[in-house]
């Protein structure tokens, strides 16, 4: 369909849809609400109350508030602008939610997702700009009324004069207040926590109506008008060339509009070589490409296997570690006089991220200027990697961001951006790029393997005194073994570092981290809890060893270790003031084991092929410490029958129905990494392709989760990652305590769990 | 090929190859688009329908097997989120990401067609074919058992007729 007439984005979707499906169709479309945000950059009519990018107040008492982040399934896009309006003291049930778009300039702090880092970044920001805008309507109203401003309180949308018996909504005081100055945001006075109405309810997602109903709402459902359908082929061996394809027979498949090659670059975080068809419709792209045969290029890492970096690990674990991370004591001398030594060495692979809702993106070129609709977590840095690929200017580039359906970091990479932004400029116009399963599947960034060879000792008393740890993982190995460089972290591959903090640093006296690499020429990068998700389940199953030598009560001997007095950090040298390192907090962790020691009912007695399990982790500043019961039949067979949350993530629970959720998530998540996922590298390329072969947890496995928080005085934290660590070595610990196997390699569906 | 079948009631003809999945005939020519894609092999449930009341993957479903067909989507289930299966949904606040929900939602209303009143165990083993990546597994069993309360209460008639109604 052509249009000349520029319409709103909201009208294209409806015009769109009743030309597409006709009348039968547009009961069922609604305008895609969450594409159409343009508080921003549109002009207010003079009567609307627009005091900062966030808010519109019209005359007629409709509250707009802006949404700034991306929505990946984290509730943000409920979350912030719950802030905003407890602050405003709006009335919730009567308050519209929009999504904004990409506006580096107009809402900060920068709209991202990851690192759950979204509650400490905005928590005070995005409540100033609502209590701005609340002092901005009290001003107007007392101007109006010729009344103090301190006699004012403000409820549910309306400033009240108690003395005089007067009442005003906001609609009605949205022209005057126009008018007031902006108070200064820094010195804004914000609510005592105890008055909060919004803030601390249970706020369901409001996106809950369309998602139950089956509206369009995320990335693949974008439309616009006159678009096309692109797949994209690349190479299997991570960014080989393409040598030759067979493209005109290509472009004689049914509905097959375009077939050209795209030479892209090595970088894999970028625009990589690979095959476009793009055709009327994504099912006729689809089955071209079923036709398509290419030649690939040969390609360095063609020969790298799951096997050969199994191998470079053991050797590396043998000779002297490339880099020390940290050290305090003596190791060596502590295990000579240690009464028990222990050794064990712990592996987890490769595994995907998988979001349910398959890589795509929308993106529209016209005169030079690109239109970009994408379900992204770092729309900021999508853009610049278009901008330099293209090789047209960031303000030429406009991002709507779309839901996402997931992203666990797996959309922390715009690499389906650029392909469906450089197929954009190729064709002249608007084309939707979506990728397969398989694709997914096969040109991920993965959370990278790990191999921790791990040494430990405790004495008589059973005090845990010494920790050896030589992490062997993916990066630059020359640059590893040279001197460090000040202010440059260690040279790992994405995702596949550890700090020399990593617990149980400071609160052992002999503790060593060491560290070797070898080269990768696999995409990795962070998935939810990133490091934390490998390194957690190493640590704590090495800590559950080294408490059953030390004939300790597993959980009593974690409270125990958390209660050392840590050993002072030396303040880096050259670390600029306010980047100082934000440090485990021993007592928060001990709050949450005796927490979940209580919920759990910690110790009691059990059946044979039945046990408990206990780990914790700090990760994203939040505390976490789980128990897992898990029960193991004669025959191997395993089953989760329930999990124990106990959280520290501060003062406020901003939204405890999506906390609760996200917890129970996040565990369930983690559950599912240990139990079957892994990807295998053959001949240098991805051997899984689909859920046949990399399963997810189902209804069937997953067990209920009981979450509890303590509530701590420590300003609030996010919750989207926090909780997923340490299920894992909970798990495995809970299997350990019901059949005496201890599960040193991941994932389980490889273990022999038979028991006699 | 032209194939002629029923879509949330309506008697619609689309022209189209015959290996064509119903899934992108429901997305891209008919515009329905609460209906999902996740895998293409039948595998997560993402792209439930209903066929006659029975739950299928429309992912794997070509539209050569679909003529004369009666189709139900999440569209179909209700226009407004009255069905007692959506409303369950939005009290208990299931979704995440919310990608998988139109699935498991047509799942957990063909359950509930068949079973007004299910056990954890049929609900295992009705559910088990739907991914949720988000692990809302714990609120999907609540919500089905909200539902079946609440529909027991209406006296079933809602599953039927998409009444509205207003339990929050």
């Amino acid at each position: 369909m052509e249009t000349k007439t520029p319409v709103d984005r909201r009208q294209f979707l409806r015009v769109s849809a009743i030309a597409g499906g006709g009348v039968l169709l547009a009961t069922y479309i609604e305008p895609f609400a969450n594409a159409g945000a343009r508080l921003s950059g549109a002009a207010a009519p003079a009567a609307d109350f627009a005091p900062n990018a966030f808010i519109r107040i019209t005359p007629d008492g409709t509250i707009t508030i802006i949404a700034k982040n991306p929505e990946i399934g984290q509730g943000i896009k409920t979350m912030l602008p719950m802030l905003i309006a407890d602050e405003l003291d709006a009335d919730w049930s009567k308050v519209k939610i929009e999504q904004g778009k990409l506006d580096s300039v107009n809402y900060l702090p920068r709209q991202f997702a990851g690192g759950s880092t979204a509650t400490p970044q905005n928590w005070i920001p995005m409540r100033r700009v609502g209590a701005a805008a609340r002092a901005m309507l009290v001003t107007a109203a007392a101007q109006t009324w010729n009344v103090p401003e301190s006699e004012l309180t403000t409820s549910m949308g309306a400033v009240i004069h108690q003395a005089s018996n007067r009442r005003a909504t906001y609609g009605e005081l949205s022209a005057k207040a126009s008018s007031v100055p902006s108070p200064n945001l820094e010195t804004v006075k914000l609510k005592d926590p105890k008055q909060f109405t919004i803030i601390g309810k249970g706020v369901p997602g409001v996106d809950n109506r369309t998602i139950v109903t089956g509206k369009p709402l995320f990335g693949i459902d974008v439309t616009v008008p006159g678009m096309l359908y692109a797949v994209f082929e690349k190479a299997p061996v991570f960014a080989a060339k393409v040598t030759s394809a067979n493209l005109d027979e290509i472009k004689k498949e049914p509905g097959v509009k375009h077939a050209f090659v795209v030479d892209g670059g090595t970088q894999l975080t970028g625009l990589l070589p690979g095959v476009a068809i793009v055709a009327d419709s994504w099912w006729q792209a689809r089955s071209a490409r079923s036709k398509l045969k290419v030649v690939w290029e040969d390609h360095p890492t063609a020969q790298q296997s799951s096997a050969s970096i199994a191998r470079q690990a053991d050797e590396l674990s043998k000779k002297t570690p490339q880099r020390n991370l940290r050290k305090d004591g003596d190791v060596d001398a502590a295990f000579k006089s240690a009464a028990k030594v222990v050794e064990a060495t712990y592996f987890y692979p490769f595994i995907a991220h998988a979001p349910l809702e398959p890589q795509n993106t929308t993106a529209s070129f016209k005169d030079g200027k690109l239109e970009i609709w994408s379900p992204t977590q770092i729309p900021e840095g999508g853009r610049t990697l278009c901008a330099q690929t293209l090789g047209i200017k960031d303000t030429d580039i406009t991002v709507s961001l779309i839901r996402a359906g997931g992203g666990f970091g797996r959309r922390l990479n715009n690499d389906y951006m650029v392909e469906a932004a450089w197929i954009a400029k190729q064709i002249n116009g608007p084309v939707k790029l979506l990728w397969t399963r398989e694709d997914d599947m096969q040109h991920d960034f993965y959370r990278p393997a790990g191999y921790h060879y791990l040494k430990g000792a405790v004495d008589a008393s059973g005090k845990l005194i010494a920790w050896k740890n030589h992490f062997v993982s993916f990066g630059d190995p020359e640059r590893m073994a040279a001197a460090p460089v000040p202010n440059q972290g260690a040279p790992f591959a994405s995702s596949a570092g550890i700090s020399g903090l990593e617990f149980p640093a400071r609160f052992v006296p002999n503790f060593t981290i060491d560290t070797s690499v070898m080269p990768l020429g696999v995409p990795t990068g962070a998935l939810r809890a990133p490091g934390s998700n490998g390194i957690a389940y190493a640590t704590q199953s090495f800590i559950d060893e080294l408490a059953l030598a030390a004939g300790k009560d597993p959980l009593q001997f974690r409270i125990d270790l958390v209660s050392n007095t840590p050993i002072a950090l030396e303040p880096p040298p050259n670390a600029p003031p306010g980047q100082q390192p934000i440090l485990f907090e021993g007592q928060r962790m001990r709050g949450v084991l005796e927490l979940v020691r209580e919920k759990s009912g910690w110790g009691k007695t059990l059946p044979k092929g039945t046990g408990m399990g206990v780990a914790f982790h700090w990760s994203h500043r939040g505390y976490f410490a789980e128990v897992v019961q898990a029960t193991v039949q004669k025959n191997g067979t395993l089953k989760v029958d329930k999990v124990w949350v106990a959280g520290d993530i501060g003062n406020q629970i901003i939204n405890p129905l999506n906390a609760e959720n996200q917890v129970q998530g996040s565990v369930i998540d983690g559950i599912s990494e240990a139990l079957a996922q892994e990807i295998t590298i053959e001949g240098g390329r991805t051997t899984q392709s689909n859920f046949n072969d990399f399963p997810l947890i189902r209804m069937r496995q997953a067990p209920p989760v009981e979450v509890h928080f303590n509530i701590t005085d420590n300003a609030p934290t996010g919750i989207g990652e926090p909780a997923l660590p340490p299920v894992v070595p909970a798990l495995c610990s809970a299997i350990y305590a019901a059949t005496g196997k201890r599960v040193r390699s991941l994932p389980l569906s490889k273990a022999d769990l038979k028991w006699t | 090929m032209t194939f002629t079948f029923k879509v949330n009631g309506k008697t619609t003809t689309v022209d189209v190859a015959p290996d064509m999945p119903l899934l992108w005939v429901l997305r891209d020519v008919l515009d329905l688009k609460g209906t999902k894609y996740g895998c293409g092999i039948a595998q997560c449930g993402a792209c439930t329908v209903h066929v006659k009341g029975t739950p299928t993957r429309s992912c794997r479903l070509p539209m050569s097997r679909v003529q004369g067909a009666e189709i139900t989507t999440i569209e179909g289930l209700s226009t407004d989120g009255s069905h007692p299966v959506q409303r369950a949904w939005e009290a208990i606040d299931v979704p995440q990401c919310g990608y998988c929900q139109a699935g498991q939602i047509m799942s957990a209303a063909a359950l509930l067609a068949r079973n007004s009143n299910p056990s954890d165990a049929d609900i295992d083993s009705a559910m088990n074919g739907n991914i949720c990546r988000c692990g809302t597994y714990n609120r999907i069993r609540e919500a089905i058992h909200k539902a079946a309360t609440s529909a027991a209460t209406d006296g079933g008639a809602a599953a039927r007729s998409g009444r509205s109604g207003d339990e929050n």
